[in-house]
Parts: structure tokens; C-alpha cells; sequence
């Protein structure tokens, strides 16, 4: 390895079994540090759809491969596990067969990580629980990410991310302040399970240098995602008030919400191939006033209209009180205004101010782009594109993408030939018997 | 031996509100021995934050702070003071993590940047947050958690279609900078670890958001299309959108059997061919009123029990009010009490993942300053004497 690209995690090794989003996240983060990430899949839970038939399906989905298509091999060219998989190897093992699991306990001899996502009872029927890892690898850890966690009466509940978000309190809080409960526009409750469980895993790993010893962490994805509604179960503790929704709102500041513009420079929509799920979705911008003096500041950046000399909009409570008719006042002056000029001019005047960036307008963002946050890869099935890069910098170890999402068994002969170091005939006759498989299943739903 | 999993590292936390915090919550409730570092007179704003018992202000009572600073200690000092510094430098030199959340340059500007810190303690770990990083066109930007959703793609893709965007509730942002913090940190003590050698982490708000849109931009690179704001609804799967039930909402969704969630529903309009496949979101709005009269006749508590014994992934839309008292958080001890000098004893949100050989604890928060004498004396070895006349010059 060249000095100047030394990785943070390099020589760690983490056996991969997680599906959809949440596990994958977390060794997503890890595999970016630069541990060696091995995904072990099979032909029935590909974690990528399964075997699509060649089609443009249209809408969000057909969207997700690239140019519309699903392709010959739709399981290599699917954006949801492109992202999330790059940097890491795939190799596919059918693990309700004896060879599989034998082979699946030669690689836990030489990993230090597993990271599963089955439902409880899965991996015990593998005959590959925790108890026999460890028998396999004192050293191992294991973590086990699921909605509820290994024991208590909903253990063996069903539930993606969404679910989870429902169950605890997180749709119901994310409403306008009138309307019915939503929810996060994107997987936020995999994705903060996925972080807890990259932590979880570090830790356990500071742990075993000092101590020696493996251990088994169970990650219940609602346990996981309670912590960030922290301050309102408080409230409740300690004054039994239900936090209701606030929208944009907010307890201490005003103004604070998101208010309409006008998107002349937009990027996107008509002026590029982009076609969306919402052409009428407008130019906002969220503005955040949290003292006097920033609002002082705010009335001059518009100008001092007479409106802003109103007595009841002098001090904060008066604000706070008078917030509907402060933020009707308010967007008939931003409604002029190009959504991310505005947003320049008002941060030139030390207003806490950002456009509502959709996501073209993101991944042209200035600032990200001369931070190097998205990075181009080039994958064997899909072509050459720009993804999110490493969600932070560092000065030593700075990370990079090094690899493209790995296509289904790509690395089947690498991992169990060098690694394992299996001849080939003993390569061959997994495949022969259908250990490991060469293309997944048809597609079924989830 | 240790007993938790990062007991023997010590962590330097100057940060406030949530960001830092949460990060070094983590580190804190796993073992490691954090000093929150508050400026005097006032400590951490979040301390100013409340929620508070019966809505009475006082700085250790507000629930946001005893939330986030268990198993923490607090010092206060006051690092734009000369005499300030030096203490400061003294802590650095036995520390093996510094977490900070001014705004980028604060902490040059009194002289305590990286470079200067790594000569002290070449092995330490800093980890700065600001809303969008340390370097950068933006660096000098003002932001806050609403900012940070809006800037990071999150907020324009939660909401209604035809409504404004809309802020993910709280301040998720600044958990999400806390999240990457904390698993940056850890991920730069391996290194450490392995080669003796520090660094500085650079954590923003905007890449901490920008980076969990699921395949958002991924799927723009790939196909030019720009996912929007679809209310409860779900880009790929239909159904799965909160819904209301006779009595109450419930979030529905068909997992992975069509024919056994149809035939759950009594809804045989279902199983029409097109809409057999995932492709059936074209149709998501037939799909949803074919749904909505059997939910309609049927209390939310019953689908999601019966639901879940047929393996559909039903789950019901709660309210704060109804966690604590929740039967699988209950069985599982998820909350937990912590006594508190002046708080009480109130429920706190327990531990995010259980280990098995480590797990973590539940210690109280610290009253400002309550550990001055602990680390000023028992550590750095000043006396009684010294702390007053630092306490008298504003310095601690």
C-alpha cells in the first residue's frame, strides 16, 4: 500500500450479511475507511432485487438503473445497492447448505467482524449464532441489526425503516402543524441504525485490542433510532406533555421555516435531462432568525420595509407570538428572489439562510464540490458516474471510493481461492453444487 | 482489564448544544472518560434549552443537557483567557480525543488550532463539527439545524409535493454530525492505535445530511431523474404510507408476500395482474383506496397484531406519550431511571445497542463546574488555593 493512501481501518477484516439498507450503511462507513469488506449473498437474497427482466419501467424505480435500463444483469446495475456497496468485495454462498456453512466458518476464522440483518431466528437456523462463531473465532464480533431486537414480545416482528420510524414517534412528529403524519423522505431510520452499528463495532473493536475477547452486540434499529427524539421523551418525563408536530417551526426562534422563491437559475428540471417526481415542487429557502440583532440584520438585508418597524416584531416573544403574520410578510419578499441568490446575499449578511436544495442542485453545490464530496467510479455493468463520496475528511487517512459495488459473486474465485486458499477444483464444485451461486434468483419483491 | 468497552481514553469536550455532544454521549455511556469543558459563567447553551420540570428555566434542569451529557464530567475554564490556554494545553497533553463545535477558525483564533495541538500530543484525535466544515467556500457561513436539512438535500425531499418543504422534526442534523463524529473518532483512534499517529476529523452538517439520501444522487447520475417530496408515500414500494385505521393511524406496508397481504386485507381486487409487481406504484392511488376501507373498519391495534402474525410489517404510529409505557421497550428495559441532585429521578432513553461483554451505563449528568477540584487538583495537581484565585480572575 502506498503511504499517501493510508486507510484508516486497513487490515481490518468484516464478513458482510446485512440486506437492503441499514447494515450496508454501517459497513458502507467502515468498508470507506478502508476495512475489507466481504458481502457474503445468495441466489435467493441477492440484496439487490433478485434477476429483473430487460425493461425501462419508468418512474422512481426505472430511474434507479442507469439511463432507465434495467440491462442485462439488473442486479449489477441497481443504484440503491450501487451506492451503498462500493468499496467492498461480494461473494455468494447458499448457507442453508452444510458446504456453505462450512465455508462460511472458514472465513469467520480469518475475519474480525459479522454483521447480520436477518430476523432473530435465521442465523441460528444456519447453525450460525453467536455461540458457534465464537467457537469458531474467540475473537470474533458479532452484531446483529433487527427491528426490535433478539428478545421481548416483538422479536419476531416483521418492519423495514419505515416501520421503525412509525413506532417510535418519528412520523408522527414529522407533519406540518396542522396535517396528518409523514414522514422522513428518505431510509432515516437504516441510516441512523447504520451509524450506531459502525460505532457499536469500533467500540467492540477498542475493546478486544486491550482485552483479547470477542463479543456480540444486538442492535434493535428502534433502540437505535429512540436516542435522536431525546429532548421531547424528556419533556414527556418530566412533564408528561406529548410533543405535537411543529412543521418548520421552531420553540425558540423567529422567524424560522422555509419560505418561497423563485428558482430562475435552477439546475434540473427543463434545463437538463433531469425529470422528476414533482415539476412543481418551486424554490424555497429556509431561513433561521435567533436574536435581536440577527433580526436587525435581517430587516436591513430586506431593505427596512415599513412593515419591519411594527413594535411586535421588535423582540423575540413579539416574533415568536406573531410568527403567521411575520412569515406571510416575509415570503412576500423572498418570493422575488432567486431561492440560491438569496441565500448568497443573506449569508453575506451573517443571516442564517439556505436554498432548499433539490438534488441536482446538490450535487452541483460549489461548496461540496470543492470539498471533493462526490467522486466518480467506474463499474464494469453500469458505466462511469458520480456518487456520494466520504461523508467526512480526514487529515491523515482521508478515504476515497476504490472500488465499484462489487457485481454478484464477482469475487468468488478471488476470496475463496487466495484468501481461502481453496484449489479449483474445491472453487468448482461450489458452483457445480450450487454453493455458490453464479446470478440470483428472479426477482421478487423485497 | 477494562470493563467497558472504551474505558482508559480520555476525551476533551469543548462542544455544546447537540452535535459534539451526542458524539461524545457515545463515547461517554460506553466508558470513556469525558470532560465537558464549559465556558464560564453560563456552561453549555444547552443548558439554557429546557425542556424544564414545570417549564422553570435552570441550567441543571434542562432535559436536553441531562440527556446529553451522561457519564460525562464538567470543568469549566475559560479558554480565551491566557492563563485559560495554558491549563487547557496541560489537559491536551493527557488526552487522547478533543471534540470540538465552534465555528471554523474559533479555535485558532485563541491559539489552540490542530497544528499546535499536535506538537503537545502528536497521538490525538481531534474532531472538529461546524455546519459545513472546516474549509470550503461556506466555511465562514452561519447555519442551524434547519439550514443543515435544507442544504444537505434532506428537507426538499420530506413533505407534501404541492406543500413547502419540511424539516425532519427537532434537530436531526445535528445527531446525524454526532453520529459521524463519534464513528469518525473511533475509526481515526484505530488508526492511532496501530501507528501512534493523531489527526484532525472534519465533520459538517451539510455532508452529514447529503450523505444518508439513500440513492438520491446515485439516481440522478444514473438516469437524470430528481426525486421530489412524496408525503408518506415511498419512492419504490407501494404501499407502504401511513394510513388512517377506525381508531388511528397506522403505517402500512405489503412486505414481501402480495397475495398474502391482499388476501390479509379481503381486497381480491388486488391481485390484478398489473398490479402484482413492484411496478404497481404506477397505480399507487388506486392501490391506496382499494386498501383504505378494510382500515377503516378495523382499530390500528388489532392490524398491527393480527398483521404481524400473518408476517406483514404493520407498524403503529405512536406518540411520545405512548413509548415509555410500550411492552417492547418495557421487556427489553430500553428506559432508564436516572437520579439526579436537582432534576430527580426522571426516564431517560437507554442505550442505543446492547454489548454483550461491555454494556452501557447510566450515570447522571454533571452540575456545572462539578469537577473542577477532581481534575484541577487530582489531575493536573493545582492547589486549593490556585483554583480560587482562577475561580476570582474568571478562568474557571
Amino acid at each position: 500500500m502506498l503511504s499517501k493512501d493510508k486507510q484508516a481501518l486497513a487490515g481490518l477484516r468484516i464478513i458482510d450479511l446485512s440486506q437492503i439498507f441499514a447494515g450496508p450503511y454501517a459497513t458502507k462507513l467502515l468498508a470507506d475507511m478502508g476495512a475489507e469488506t466481504i458481502r457474503v449473498e445468495c441466489a435467493a437474497r441477492s440484496g439487490r432485487g433478485g434477476a429483473l427482466p430487460r425493461m425501462k419501467p419508468g418512474g422512481a424505480f426505472g430511474a434507479s438503473f442507469p439511463d432507465g435500463d434495467t440491462g442485462e444483469r439488473s442486479y449489477n446495475r441497481f443504484a440503491y445497492y450501487n451506492e451503498v456497496n462500493r468499496n467492498k468485495y461480494a461473494i455468494t454462498l447458499d448457507l442453508t447448505k452444510p458446504l456453505g456453512v462450512e465455508v462460511f466458518k472458514r472465513l469467520v476464522r480469518i475475519s474480525d467482524v459479522v454483521v447480520e440483518s436477518f430476523t432473530p431466528r435465521v442465523m441460528k437456523n444456519f447453525g450460525l449464532d453467536y455461540p458457534v462463531l465464537r467457537e469458531t473465532n474467540p475473537q470474533i464480533i458479532m452484531i446483529s441489526l433487527s427491528g426490535y431486537g433478539q428478545d421481548g414480545p416483538y422479536r419476531d416482528y416483521v418492519t423495514y425503516g419505515e416501520g421503525i420510524e412509525a413506532m417510535v414517534g418519528l412520523s408522527q412528529l414529522t407533519a406540518y402543524p396542522d396535517g396528518e403524519p409523514l414522514k422522513p423522505g428518505v431510509a432515516y431510520a437504516d441510516a441512523t441504525s447504520g451509524l450506531h452499528a459502525a460505532f457499536a463495532i469500533l467500540a467492540a473493536l477498542r475493546y478486544r485490542r486491550l482485552s483479547g475477547k470477542g463479543q456480540y452486540i444486538d442492535l434493535a434499529m428502534r433502540e437505535a433510532v429512540t436516542p435522536i427524539l431525546g429532548e421531547a421523551i424528556m419533556d414527556y418525563a418530566m412533564n408528561k406533555r406529548a410533543a405535537k408536530p411543529m412543521g418548520n417551526r421552531h420553540p425558540l426562534m423567529a422567524p424560522h421555516g422555509c419560505y418561497r422563491a423563485q428558482g430562475r437559475g435552477r439546475k434540473g428540471g427543463e434545463n437538463e435531462k433531469g425529470v422528476g417526481e414533482n415539476q412543481k415542487e418551486g424554490a424555497w429557502i429556509a431561513i433561521a432568525i435567533s436574536s435581536d440583532e440577527e433580526w436587525r440584520s435581517f430587516c436591513r438585508a430586506m431593505g427596512d420595509p415599513l412593515w419591519t418597524r411594527d413594535e411586535k416584531f421588535a423582540s423575540r416573544s413579539g416574533r415568536l407570538a406573531n410568527r403567521e403574520e411575520l412569515d406571510r410578510l416575509i415570503e412576500e419578499w423572498t418570493s422575488g428572489y432567486d431561492h440560491i441568490e438569496l441565500m448568497n446575499m443573506l449569508q453575506g449578511s451573517g443571516i442564517k439562510a439556505g436554498a432548499v436544495l433539490n438534488i441536482a442542485e446538490l450535487a452541483h453545490d460549489p461548496h461540496l464540490n470543492e470539498r471533493g464530496f462526490f467522486e466518480e467510479l467506474s463499474h464494469p455493468e453500469a458505466g462511469t458516474h458520480r456518487y456520494p463520496g466520504i461523508s467526512w475528511r480526514m487529515s491523515r487517512t482521508p478515504g476515497r471510493l476504490r472500488l465499484p459495488a462489487p457485481c454478484f459473486g464477482e469475487h468468488n474465485r478471488f476470496i475463496f481461492g487466495e484468501l481461502l486458499g481453496m484449489s479449483d477444483e474445491e472453487v468448482s464444485r461450489l458452483a457445480d453444487e450450487g454453493v455458490s451461486a453464479s446470478e440470483p434468483l428472479p426477482y421478487l419483491e423485497a | 482489564m477494562p470493563h467497558q468497552a472504551l474505558s482508559g481514553l480520555v476525551a476533551l469536550d469543548l462542544s455544546e448544544n447537540i452535535s459534539g455532544p451526542y458524539s461524545t454521549k457515545l463515547l461517554a455511556d460506553y466508558g470513556a472518560e469525558v470532560i465537558k469543558i464549559e465556558k464560564p459563567p453560563l456552561g453549555d447553551s444547552s443548558r439554557r434549552a429546557g425542556p424544564f420540570p414545570n417549564d422553570q428555566p435552570d441550567p441543571e434542569k434542562s432535559g436536553l443537557f441531562l440527556f446529553l451529557n451522561t457519564n460525562k464530567k464538567s470543568i469549566t475554564l475559560n479558554l480565551e483567557s491566557e492563563g485559560g490556554a495554558q491549563i487547557f494545553n496541560r489537559l491536551v497533553e493527557r488526552a487522547d480525543i478533543l471534540v470540538e463545535n465552534f465555528r471554523p477558525g474559533a479555535m485558532a483564533s485563541v491559539g489552540l488550532d490542530y497544528e499546535v495541538l499536535a506538537e503537545i500530543n502528536p497521538a490525538l484525535i481531534m474532531t472538529s463539527i461546524s455546519y459545513f466544515g472546516q474549509w470550503g467556500p461556506y466555511r465562514d457561513w452561519d447555519g442551524s439545524d434547519i439550514i443543515a436539512q435544507a442544504m444537505g438535500g434532506l428537507m426538499g425531499l420530506t413533505g407534501e409535493a404541492d406543500r413547502e418543504p419540511l424539516k425532519l422534526p427537532l434537530s436531526q442534523a445535528e445527531f446525524q454530525a454526532g453520529l459521524n463524529a463519534a464513528v469518525a473518532t473511533l475509526s481515526a483512534l484505530y488508526f492511532r492505535d496501530e501507528t501512534g499517529e493523531g489527526q484532525h476529523v472534519d465533520i459538517s452538517l451539510q455532508e452529514a445530511v447529503a450523505s444518508i439520501l439513500e440513492a438520491s444522487v446515485t439516481i440522478y447520475s444514473y438516469s437524470g431523474f430528481l426525486r421530489g417530496r412524496m408525503g408518506s408515500r415511498n419512492h419504490l414500494q407501494c404501499p407502504s404510507r401511513v394510513m388512517p385505521a377506525k381508531d388511528r393511524f397506522i403505517h402500512v406496508q405489503a412486505g414481501a408476500n402480495w397475495d398474502h397481504f391482499s388476501t390479509f386485507l379481503q381486497a381480491p381486487q388486488l391481485m390484478e395482474p398489473r398490479f402484482a409487481s413492484i411496478l404497481r406504484y404506477h397505480y399507487a392511488d388506486e392501490v391506496e383506496r382499494l386498501i383504505q376501507p378494510w382500515l377503516e373498519k378495523h382499530e390500528a391495534g388489532e392490524i398491527f397484531a393480527t398483521g404481524q402474525e400473518w408476517r406483514i410489517p404493520f407498524a403503529l404510529v405512536l406518540g411520545i406519550d405512548e413509548l415509555i409505557a410500550d411492552p417492547q421497550y418495557e421487556a427489553r428495559g430500553f428506559f432508564q431511571e436516572v437520579e439526579h441532585p436537582l432534576a430527580g429521578r426522571l426516564v431517560y432513553p437507554g442505550a442505543p445497542f446492547r454489548m454483550s461483554e461491555t454494556p452501557a451505563e447510566a450515570r447522571r449528568a454533571p452540575l456545572l463546574g462539578e469537577h473542577n477540584e477532581q481534575v484541577y487538583i487530582g489531575v493536573l495537581g493545582l492547589s486549593k488555593d490556585n483554583l480560587t484565585d482562577l475561580s476570582e480572575q474568571g478562568i474557571i
